[in-house]
């Protein structure tokens, strides 16, 4: 453990300090020009280990963005209820009796005692423990005791109830927002909606139920937040790091590697791609030269072979032209990854700018067969989370990354995020991958570049001032 | 004291001595790192089970974890799974495993369930774990294992391993418990 490096001693920090006040216009100067300077690819080491921007972040870019908070196949039936998380804070995430989502804080009003206190569950109301507040599954405080007494009924109720945050379930993955002025969902997405969309895509390409599976991975890791963000937004480059994993047999399809498309993309001709949107969010995956036939995959498993060359043939027929994109998975600016094939879905959330608890749900097609389910369960729990082959040693690369952000003497460095600058190509291979996408072949850094250039636009705005476009250039 | 008693205490007795002996080989054998050895160990049928910890109300004793052959899991696999992570700390590339991790396996309260051909036990489990120069984890649980009588030895035919966490506050699980 290294002293603590986070002191008020650097000199651009002093400045930023003082933005709170008179010097509000240099300090929202400080993030794009200075920490983040994505024309050079340098991006400060501050961003990741200072307490100060840590707390801006909390301000500035978790209650202004759109946040993943559950699947509604975790909450199937009214009164259904579970746990989320929006940055540092507990949410309870409920379809009420009639139905509707809702996003609340789980926060009494009162003296803040979170009202649900269970990962999930069924309920009409919420009670407060402390002095027995009571809400309805709707936000309506709707029971205080001595309401008459104490309170000599001059206590209104309807000002009282939960906190609740705008909701929106985007093909049944639920996302929500504290802010009115944070545009709809679909628009924030922007042009990723394409690759999210084919997140959302069953292995036949339509749109139907996604399960999840029951349980959250939930785990701590000695890392800032925003190093799991930017890996799982398009690192290809971080491979070498999962040497071992591909050394031994991991993949369903029962040989050595760490992909189930591994063996087929050996065999094809593709563009392995980086997209970043004007958003900031980043998307990863595989476009093919060809349209190909199926490859078999699963040896011996006949019912999930059978199962994903059905798929196969539909998904081909379904998008034609477009059936050639296969996506990775990708990150949605800003905490909020999902993988495609394990099909999983998480976030990352910040724990004090040293620390990352990540949570994470893994899904599965509703309707396929339970040897698919199975196939899929197995799979995600031994690629993905703490007692995956795969993150284990992700993990252990962004808990470094970040200790080694934190010295005095490392500090003065900026780290070098570089890689391809002004190498990206415009709605490119395809164009109906995005009129306004930027992609790269392979290796580069231009999704961490775009990510953080949308992270420093909104870093740059104080609380309370009117709202910048936040939209970024390639080279931003 | 009544011989026949006498006998069955003397047996009961003889049986706890030669399951402590056992676990605590494999304790040995895990805490230096043979895990080929410790593989050998296994049922080739093995069930090794970790299951998540949920939060619930306290009459909700069943849904407590998540269900095996179900849910998500920590761990929820065979020998042939068990036998790929020991491959790949094997091949010295494994770098939440390089450098390795120190650790030193506990058990306590056995208690010995059943005496037929499978034993049933029931045991607590604490494991220390340092890495590094800083890095620290104490896992600590509760283990149910199936054992099989094998020649003098046993068998573990099926492990289930409760941790006493709901959110993990390890950053992996890159041990075998």
């Amino acid at each position: 453990m290294l002293p603590d490096s986070e002191g008020g001693n650097n000199i651009s920090l002093s400045i930023l300090s003082q933005g709170r006040g008179k010097m509000e216009n240099a300090a929202s100067q400080q993030y794009a020009r200075g920490l983040v300077d994505t024309d050079n690819g340098l991006i400060s080491r501050d961003i990741f280990v200072v307490d100060n921007i840590y707390r801006d972040e909390l301000e500035r870019i978790f209650p202004r963005s759109w946040l993943f908070v559950a699947h509604e196949s975790q909450i199937p039936e009214n009164g259904d209820y579970i746990l989320g998380r929006m940055a540092e804070e507990s949410v309870i995430v409920n379809r009420d009796r009639d139905g509707k989502l809702h996003v609340f804080l789980n926060n009494c009003r009162h003296r803040g005692m979170r009202v649900c206190r269970y990962d999930k569950g069924n309920t009409r109301k919420f009670m407060c423990p402390f002095h027995a507040w009571v809400f309805s599954d709707q936000g309506d405080l709707i029971g205080v005791p001595k309401l008459e007494t104490g309170y000599h009924n001059e206590l209104d109720k309807s000002e009282w109830g939960l906190i609740e945050a705008r909701v929106y379930s985007y093909r049944g993955f639920i996302f929500a927002c504290w802010d009115e002025e944070t545009p709809e969902l679909e628009e924030y997405l922007g042009d990723l909606r394409f690759y999210f969309d084919d997140y959302c895509e069953l292995p036949d390409g339509s749109y139907g139920d996604w399960e999840a599976f029951g349980g959250i991975f939930k785990w701590r890791v000695p890392c800032n937040w925003k190093f799991g963000a930017e890996n799982f937004g398009g690192d290809y480059y971080h491979n070498p790091s999962h040497a071992s994993v591909d050394q031994v047999i991991l993949s369903p399809a029962g040989v050595r590697g760490r992909h189930t498309y591994d063996a087929v993309t050996r065999e094809r001709e593709l563009w392995k791609l980086n997209v970043l949107t004007k958003e900031g969010h980043n998307a990863r995956g595989e476009l093919f030269k060809d349209i190909y036939e199926y490859v078999p995959t699963y040896r011996e498993m006949a019912v999930v072979e059978d199962y994903f060359r059905d798929c196969y043939r539909i998904r081909q027929k379904k998008l034609g032209d477009k059936s050639r994109w296969y996506g990775h998975g990708g990150t949605i600016f800003p905490n909020v990854s999902y993988s495609n094939g394990v099909q999983s879905m998480g976030s990352w959330h910040p724990s004090g700018p040293h620390e990352t608890e990540i949570w994470r749900i893994f899904l599965a097609p509703k309707d396929a067969p339970d040897e698919v389910k199975d196939v899929l369960r197995h799979y995600v729990i031994r690629y993905q989370g703490p007692s995956g082959l795969t993150e284990q040693d992700d993990m252990e690369n962004w808990g470094s990354a970040h200790e080694g952000a934190r010295g005095t003497i490392a500090r003065r460095h900026a780290y070098h995020y570089g890689m391809g600058l002004g190498h990206e190509q415009r709605s490119w291979p395809a164009e109906w991958l995005g009129g306004d996408i930027y992609a790269s072949e392979d290796v580069s850094e231009q999704n961490q570049r775009a990510y953080y250039a949308r992270w420093a636009r909104m870093m740059d705005v104080p609380p309370g001032s009117s709202r910048q476009p936040v939209l970024v250039k390639t080279a931003d | 004291m009544d011989t026949t008693l006498e006998r069955a205490l003397l047996d009961q007795l003889l049986l706890r001595q030669q399951v402590e002996q056992f676990y605590n080989a494999e304790a040995e054998l895990l805490d230096s790192r043979q895990f080929n050895a410790w593989l050998d160990l296994l049922a080739e049928d093995i069930r090794y089970w970790m299951p998540v910890t949920i939060n619930k109300e306290s009459g909700k004793w069943d849904e407590e974890r998540t269900r095996e052959g179900k849910d998500l899991n920590w761990f929820d696999e065979g020998k042939f799974e068990l036998e790929q992570r020991v491959r790949q700390i094997e091949t010295g590339l494994h770098w939440a495993e390089e450098p390795i991790s120190r650790t030193s396996h506990m058990f306590s309260n056995l208690q010995i369930m059943d005496n037929s051909c499978t034993l049933a036990t029931r045991c607590r489990f604490l494991i220390y774990r340092n890495r590094g120069e800083t890095e620290t984890d104490f896992f600590v649980g509760k283990r149910h294992d199936t054992l099989r009588r094998d020649g003098s030895g046993f068998k573990i035919a099926a492990r289930q391993i409760f941790l006493d966490q709901s959110v993990l506050l390890a950053k992996n699980l890159t041990l075998f418990f």
